[in-house]
């Protein structure tokens, strides 16, 4: 009985959603060229292809939107992202540090040794992905969980050593707090929320599309030192 | 190339089957992150390279160890309810 009944909540659901979703314009009307629009075309995606290069400089325009257009939304996962480290960070430490010595074998030898040698290699990767991320596929979440990955090998290889948590808290702070400064310096200079105030520069060129690049290197430095915060919570708890 | 992404696809359905039926919840682990590593290489055929990056650093990197984490504080094997 049970099944059957959640059986039909579930086609229900399911045909309420296709059926919705099938009534929208998912970019079927196509722009033209230059993305100007019909007025009461709903067409966003061709807009911002059309426009994103000639207004942001951006080569890639998933960044000019992620950043730029959809900045907000971006702000809105950066918060989650945080909530979420918070709570974990909350839940793990209502139980007192028992002040065991570490009962776990250290690693071998090759283990140890190879993780020195990846984890510089993992953290310039990680750097090169969020530097660059308004030029090639990437950017700042990409970048900073490749980043915590690196963190995690060192948890795994190099046994003892662990992430300061008081750095790790400076970085996340400051990267969120210089995040929303950015966004407001923008409301300040032009009136509206995440405005691309710096120059553009010509597109392809490293230094170019203004506070993109700012802001997805923040990005990065946040969502690596969060990622980082719960591994290192995740594994002083496991020890 | 229709014949690999079908491979990939296969494969993923098949681990996330095991994942739901294994009892060892270690196994289960691991086969998640072969369903995010395939879901992965995927994305990246589909001209989704910095999806790929998430999903491969997130979703197969990540998500396993915290996983792993948690099983190291918990069971192992997953207990079987009573049938009543």
């Amino acid at each position: 009985m049970r099944r059957l009944i959640s059986l039909v909540v579930l086609l229900v659901v399911g045909l309420g959603i296709a059926l919705s979703l099938s009534a929208a314009p998912f970019g079927a009307r196509g722009a033209d060229q230059t993305g100007r629009l019909a007025q009461d075309e709903v067409n966003f995606g061709g807009c911002y292809t059309g426009r994103g290069l000639e207004e942001n400089a951006a080569a890639n325009i998933v960044a000019s939107v992620v950043v730029n257009y959809r900045g907000f939304d971006t702000l809105g996962e950066v918060t989650v992202l945080f909530i979420a480290a918070v709570g974990l960070a909350a839940v793990l430490h209502t139980r007192k540090e028992e002040a065991t010595p570490s009962g776990a074998e250290p690693a071998s030898l090759i283990v140890f040794t190879g993780c020195r040698f990846l984890f510089p290699l993992i953290l310039l990767l990680g750097a090169y992905i969020f530097i660059h991320g308004h030029l090639t596929p990437g950017g700042g979440f990409q970048g900073g969980a490749v980043v915590a990955s690196g963190f995690l090998l060192i948890y795994l290889g190099c046994r003892g050593r662990g992430l300061r948590s008081a750095g790790l808290t400076a970085a996340e702070s400051l990267s969120g707090l210089a995040f929303v400064v950015l966004a407001l310096i923008g409301l300040a200079v032009g009136g509206s929320f995440l405005l691309n105030f710096l120059p553009k520069g010509s597109a392809f060129a490293l230094f170019s599309a203004g506070v993109i690049p700012l802001i997805y290197v923040l990005i990065g430095f946040k969502v690596g030192s969060e990622l980082g915060g719960i591994i290192d919570n995740l594994a002083r708890e496991a020890r | 190339m229709i014949v690999f992404q079908t491979f990939l696809v296969l494969v993923m359905i098949v681990a996330a089957l095991a994942a739901a039926r294994f009892g060892d919840l270690l196994n289960a682990v691991i086969a998640c992150a072969l369903v995010s590593l395939m879901a992965s290489i995927i994305f990246y055929f589909l001209q989704a390279p910095d999806v790929a990056m998430a999903e491969a650093s997130i979703g197969a990197g990540l998500t396993t160890a915290i996983f792993i984490f948690a099983i190291n504080r918990t069971a192992r094997h997953e207990e079987h309810e009573k049938a009543d």
